[in-house]
Formats: structure tokens, C-alpha cells, sequence
């Protein structure tokens, strides 16, 4: 049998495990890994500039394909770089595998150069974790990561390697397990089938129904069938922003995002509805707003594969644990054996009383901002241009903030993985990075990078990654030198005191900065220009663009739900109250 | 009200942090814990005590069991179970009327005096934490040296049992 050095084995696993890119920065504890690779072609590696961006990059490779994404790192600031990007992960549900350098076995507890205790670091944040104390076990390891990283529900799993264990001077042999069984590990994929039995019924039997769905529809896939029994019910579907995509943004039946920016009409059927359709969604305080508030008529089913999220925020009437496609399955085949449809006239009603919500106040029947004008250019207006010149394929990315929103609400996702954001912990910084693993995952799709002049500086150091690596990515950089959101909220609650939320003086200048990187820049600063601009931009397949778009910076993203209160209370603009 | 929370726990290192830390990290309480080896040695035995109403022992039992070392998870005290916790305390006992008043004292609440010197006797006692609480209270004014408790260890009643 062959004997292989830790290192190789850990190479040789990754390939096992389906593993083609590896994004990391390399450092002295991770040496011996880096040594492995150099020497094979089966697993590629991509150097970033920052171990965050590794994290982020892997993470938006993992949004945009559905497999498991890979970083790896290096020991202590490696590993502690690494942690922004792995909550990222763990608070979107995104499958990974961190690897991470450690210092030898011997030197653990020493305060060691470079130690740091990365399991402990790490623990709140990651699904689970192993410190590797064998060579013999690598494999092993490697193996079960990724099964518990993709199964159930998905999230980061972290590997720490200390140096000696991958050492080149003592070889093992290799085995890679065939299958991974973990007595203490085995989520639950079907569902209770006497409360999916109970669901059905209760969906036929609603006469004002939401389905409200989350990214759990995103990461398992599960879109198909969620459109196959909403357009089967003909009932009214709202996406939550993890969720977008999920249910085809132009679609008729289709509400818009809900929440704390989502549309008047998906909020307020929310508020009125008798029956609550919950899948793959957890009820976050973004979504509900007050709770005590949240809902007061509904009857909630709740379908989740992770059973803490099911009755943690809201109690559930009807409790599913599965995963979204086996029960949603399960669900079409019962609602097709009923002898029972829904009741049309009652749906019909909902469907006029919907409709009118819509032409009121909604943001796709009607402008309801100010339209752009000269220099005054609307970030809506962008969004709204990106959506045209990309017919809407874009893979679109951003960063966390209003030019995020807006995003969110003026480009309609018709498929599932098109829109990746940093929805859980909201992470400035990994919106470019994302676009790099998604532009790596799909050569030949457009990825555009929403973002701001405040997110994409803390992570710009990647415009040297798409150097590089030649991932010619577009960055729509709504600059309004300003701190947006913040901004807004200090506007609405601190009587506009911008502490700490402006910087205009101090901004670079970016086209200069994307040229100095190889890249090319473009400033916008009328809106006459946008579409022209925009067109050449999305033209140079090969380049990676940077606009640079001077968008006006008094304006606010609306809807906005007003604290303390139920969904349907809601600032529609800077004057105007539900 | 009191919750006595079981844990069949693979026997890893970094398993028993995981649980420690799940509870700092969603703002439970762990009042007493008592953790080690069971016959088969590649499991843990772990037994918490804890406050919550049923849907935040439900939670709990929920969170605890989304962790990938733990094997099974039961809240005892939905069911009929026994708990137990064993005391070690150390008090003053220099005068003979209060040596005598402490030996009647532990015969009471069945404990064992295990070591004496001139100035202490050190006592074993097992219960629940309830008697525990009793006793403490009973020799309080003779002057407490010092008290060490195991935390409380559960089982549930009858054929039920926690096992792999």
C-alpha cells in the first residue's frame, strides 16, 4: 500500500471529496500543507489577499453551486482572520470546510508563535469542529466534515491541523472511508407524515394564505416544488432575503421580499392572514417585527430541517421537521389525492383585496420615490438599469447595507442562487469576495457586485485576487460618501447627527484605484450617462470592471417597519405612514 | 422551575466545552453539572441542572441535541426519576456538646461522619438537593467550615434508560 505524509493525505482527501478549488493564504503552520499541494493538479488553489476574503470567496463559491466551498489557513491570525468569514457561513446555513494550520502537537499551551486556540475561537460559530491529532485520522476527518458540513442543515465545519501532524517525514497509509456513519449524527430528512397530512388540510381549508419561504428553499433546492404547489393552491408567495429567488421574482403570484424593508403588500397580507405557510424560513426579528404583534389571525405551519428553529421565535400550530423538498414532495402527492381544492371564491377575494394593497402602495405598480434627475442619480435607478442590461441573469452579490436593500428589492431573482448575500450576520466586506467564487464557480455568467463606497473598502485588497486569478467581475459601487444605512437610521432617530457616518473628503478615487490594480474604473455622476456606461461595462467580458456611480445620498430605503410595532406598520417614505 | 437534563455525550475532547458553551452562548443558566465516563468508556455521561419554563427546557433539550457529540438528550424531569447529589462538608466541632449535637444531627439526615480532628468533623452526605439544602441549614449556627457539592446526578425511574 502507498504511505503518504499528512499533507499529501489531506490533499488526496480533498480530491475525494470532490473538492476542485481551495481558497487560503498560506503561513507557517500550514506549510507542510502548502508543500502538498504545490506538488499535485487535482486540487487548485486561489491565493487571496486576506483570509476573511478566503472564507467570503469560498462561501459564495457554496451559494452559487450548492457544493461545499473550502478555505484554508493558516495558524493564529490566519485562523482569527478567518473567523468573520466562518460566522458569515454559519448564520446563512452555507456548507464549508475551514482548514486551518496549527502549531505542533508539543507546542499547544505554550502561547506558541502563531498559537491560537481555533476549535475554542471558533466553537459558537461553526457546526462543528475537529482538531486533528494523527495523521491516520486525517482522512477520516476530512471525510466526516464534509458530510456533516452539506448534510442536514448545512453550515461550517472547521478542521485544525497542527504542523506535525502533516509532518513529510512520516508517511501512513491512505484509506479514504467509503461511507460516514456517526452514531451521534443523523438528521432527520422525512417528515411526520400525519402533520403533513394535518398542513395540507389546513392549506386547503386558509382563506387569506401566505407562504412565506426562506433560504432554506435556496440550499435545499427546493424551488421546483415550491413552485409547483403555490401555482397548484394559487396562493400568494413572499420571499424572505435569504429566501429571494426561491419563487420567481416576476412571477404574478409572487408578493416581493417581507420584513423590515419588504413591500407593503407582502407585509400586509402577511399581518392578515389566516393561514402561515413557513418553509425553510426561522421567523428572525427582520422579518416579524415585534412579536407580541406578529400575526395575530394566523395558523402557522412551520417546515424546517433544523428542529431548534421551529417554534424558537413563534410557536408553530403545525410543527414539520424535514427537509424542504422531502416534505413539500410529500405535500404535493397528499394535496393530489385530496378530494378537496381550495376554495377559489374565498382565494379569488384575497387575491382582489392583494391586488388592491398592491396598486396602493406598492414599489413595483408604481415609482414610489422621486425620480432621478441630472446629478441627482436614485441608487434605485441603478439597481433598476442593472436588472435591464443584465435581463435580469445576472449572478448579483452585495455587501450589507442600503445599496444591499435596494438590490434586494429592485432586481427580481427568477432563479434560486442568483442572489448571494450576507443576510444573517450582515458582514460588509464580502461582497467581492463572494463574486470571486462565483465568478470562479460560473465562468461565462455575468457577476455583478452591489455594493458601497463604505463595504467595499473593507475588502478591496481582492481587486488584486481578480488580478490574478482573472475573475472579471462588475462592481456597482453606489457611492454616496456616506455610511448609508447608518445614516438613514440616524436621520430617522438621532434628528440627523451623523456621528461618524460621513467621510466624503477622505474617499479614494476609485477609478484610479481599479486601474492601479490592472482593472478598469468608471465614475458615473449623471444619469444620462448610467445606461451607456453601463452597456460598456458588461460589454468587456474579460475585464473587471469598477463603476464608481455618485448616487444620491439623502435618500432612504422604503418600506421600512417601524420599531415595536406588527408587520404591517410600515414608513412608505420620509412622510408617509401606513 | 428546577430542570434535571440528561446527556449521553460522545467522550471527546472539546465535546463537554460544546455544551458548557451552548449554554453561555443562548443566555441559559447551568446550575449544577456533573459529567464522567460510563461502562462504556467511549461515552459520557452528563447530567445539568437548570431554571426554564417547558419551552425553554424544550429549547434547551432541542439545542443540546443539535450538537454533533451528543448521542441522546432527556429532560428528567418530565418523567418520574430520581436525583441524587453527594456533600462533603467540613465544620467546627472543638466543644463536646456541639460534637455531640452534629453526630445526631448527620445520624438524622443519615449522613456519615468520614474524618475528625480537634477542631472539625468533616461529613458525607447524599440526597437530593433538597436535603442537601435541609442539612445545611441544620448546622449552619454550629459554623460551616467548608462545603463541597457534586452537582446532581439523575436517573430516570423504572425500565426507562438512557443508553446507546
Amino acid at each position: 500500500m502507498e504511505l503518504l505524509s499528512g499533507g499529501d493525505i489531506l490533499i488526496r482527501a480533498l480530491k475525494d471529496a470532490g473538492v476542485k478549488d481551495v481558497w487560503g493564504y498560506p503561513g507557517g503552520a500550514a506549510l507542510h500543507i502548502y508543500d502538498a499541494l504545490y506538488r499535485q493538479d487535482d486540487v487548485f488553489h486561489i491565493l487571496v489577499r486576506h483570509e476573511q476574503a478566503a472564507v467570503h470567496a469560498a462561501d459564495g463559491f457554496s451559494r452559487a453551486t450548492g457544493e461545499v466551498g473550502t478555505a484554508l489557513v493558516t495558524s493564529g491570525p490566519g485562523a482569527t482572520n478567518a473567523i468573520t468569514g466562518i460566522a458569515t457561513a454559519f448564520m446563512d446555513s452555507i456548507p464549508m470546510v475551514i482548514i486551518s494550520g496549527q502549531v505542533p502537537l508539543s507546542k499547544i499551551g505554550q502561547d506558541a508563535f502563531q498559537e491560537t486556540d481555533m476549535v475554542g475561537v471558533s466553537r459558537p460559530i461553526v457546526k462543528h469542529s475537529f482538531l486533528v491529532t494523527r495523521a491516520e485520522d486525517i482522512a477520516e476527518t476530512i471525510a466526516k466534515a464534509y458530510y456533516i458540513a452539506s448534510t442536514g442543515r448545512p453550515g461550517p465545519v472547521v478542521v485544525d491541523i497542527p504542523k506535525d501532524v502533516t509532518d513529510p517525514s512520516y508517511k501512513v497509509a491512505y484509506h479514504w472511508p467509503a461511507e460516514v456513519k456517526m452514531r451521534s449524527y443523523q438528521p432527520t430528512d422525512k417528515g411526520h407524515r400525519g402533520q403533513i397530512k394535518r398542513a395540507v388540510k389546513t392549506l386547503i381549508d386558509a382563506k387569506r394564505p401566505v407562504i412565506y419561504t426562506g433560504g432554506g428553499i435556496v440550499i435545499d433546492n427546493a424551488a421546483e416544488h415550491l413552485i409547483a404547489l403555490a401555482k397548484k393552491l394559487n396562493f400568494p408567495v413572499t420571499n424572505t432575503l435569504m429566501g429571494l429567488g426561491g419563487y420567481p421574482g416576476t412571477d404574478k403570484q409572487y408578493l416581493g421580499m417581507l420584513g423590515m424593508h419588504g413591500t407593503y403588500e407582502a407585509n400586509t397580507a402577511m399581518h392578515h392572514a389566516d393561514v402561515i405557510f413557513a418553509v425553510g424560513a426561522r421567523f428572525d426579528d427582520r422579518v416579524t417585527n415585534d412579536l407580541e404583534k406578529f400575526c395575530p389571525n394566523a395558523t402557522i405551519i412551520h417546515i424546517d430541517v433544523d428542529p431548534t428553529t421551529v417554534s424558537k421565535n413563534i410557536e408553530a400550530h403545525i410543527p414539520i421537521v424535514g427537509t424542504c423538498t422531502s416534505v413539500l414532495t410529500e405535500m404535493l402527492a397528499i394535496a393530489g389525492q385530496l378530494e378537496r381544492e381550495p376554495d377559489a371564491e374565498a382565494i379569488a377575494d384575497w387575491w382582489k383585496q392583494i391586488n388592491q394593497w398592491r396598486d396602493d402602495k406598492g414599489i413595483y405598480t408604481a415609482s414610489r420615490y422621486e425620480p432621478s434627475a441630472g446629478t441627482c442619480i436614485k441608487p434605485q435607478d441603478v439597481i433598476k438599469m442593472l436588472y435591464k442590461i443584465t435581463s435580469g441573469e445576472a449572478i448579483v452579490t452585495s455587501d450589507v447595507g442600503q445599496h444591499q436593500m435596494f438590490a434586494a428589492q429592485y432586481y427580481l431573482f427568477d432563479e434560486p442562487r442568483m442572489w448571494i448575500n450576507s443576510g444573517g450576520l450582515g458582514t460588509m466586506g464580502f461582497g467581492l469576495p463572494a463574486a470571486m467564487g462565483c465568478k470562479r464557480a460560473f465562468p461565462d455568467k455575468d457577476v455583478a457586485v452591489v455594493t458601497g463606497e463604505g463595504s467595499i473598502q473593507m475588502c478591496i485588497q481582492e481587486l488584486s485576487t481578480c488580478t490574478q486569478h482573472n475573475l472579471p467581475v462588475k462592481i456597482i459601487n453606489l457611492n454616496n460618501a456616506a455610511l448609508g444605512m447608518v445614516r438613514q437610521w440616524q436621520d430617522m432617530n438621532y434628528s440627523s447627527r451623523y456621528s461618524e457616518s460621513i467621510y466624503e473628503d477622505s474617499l479614494p478615487d476609485f477609478v484610479k484605484l481599479a486601474e492601479a490594480y490592472g482593472h478598469v474604473g468608471m465614475k458615473i455622476t449623471h444619469i444620462d450617462e448610467l445606461e451607456e456606461k453601463m452597456r460598456e461595462c458588461f460589454a468587456m467580458k474579460d475585464r473587471t470592471v469598477f463603476m464608481d456611480i455618485c448616487v444620491d445620498r439623502s435618500e432612504h430605503v422604503y418600506p421600512m417597519q417601524m420599531p415595536g410595532g406588527s408587520m404591517r406598520d410600515l414608513w412608505l417614505n420620509k412622510t408617509e405612514r401606513t | 422551575m428546577k430542570r434535571i437534563i440528561s446527556i449521553l455525550l460522545e467522550n471527546e475532547s472539546g465535546a463537554l466545552s460544546r455544551v458548557v458553551g451552548l449554554f453561555s452562548q443562548r443566555g441559559y443558566n447551568i446550575d449544577t453539572l456533573t459529567v464522567a465516563p460510563t461502562d462504556d468508556d467511549t461515552l459520557s455521561r452528563l447530567t445539568l441542572t437548570t431554571q426554564g419554563d417547558d419551552q425553554m427546557a424544550e429549547q434547551i433539550v432541542k439545542q443540546l441535541h443539535k450538537l454533533i457529540d451528543t448521542i441522546k438528550v432527556v429532560d428528567l424531569t418530565v418523567g418520574s426519576h430520581i436525583e441524587r447529589e453527594l456533600m462533603l462538608v467540613k465544620i467546627k466541632a472543638a466543644e463536646n456538646d456541639i460534637r455531640a449535637e452534629l453526630k445526631s444531627c448527620v445520624e438524622i439526615f443519615r449522613g456519615t461522619i468520614i474524618d475528625v480532628t480537634s477542631a472539625t468533623y468533616t461529613v458525607q452526605l447524599a440526597g437530593d438537593s433538597e436535603k442537601l439544602d435541609a442539612f445545611i441549614e441544620a448546622v449552619r449556627e454550629l459554623g460551616i467550615v467548608e462545603v463541597v457539592r457534586s452537582g446532581v446526578s439523575g436517573i430516570s425511574r423504572g425500565d426507562k434508560f438512557l443508553r446507546v
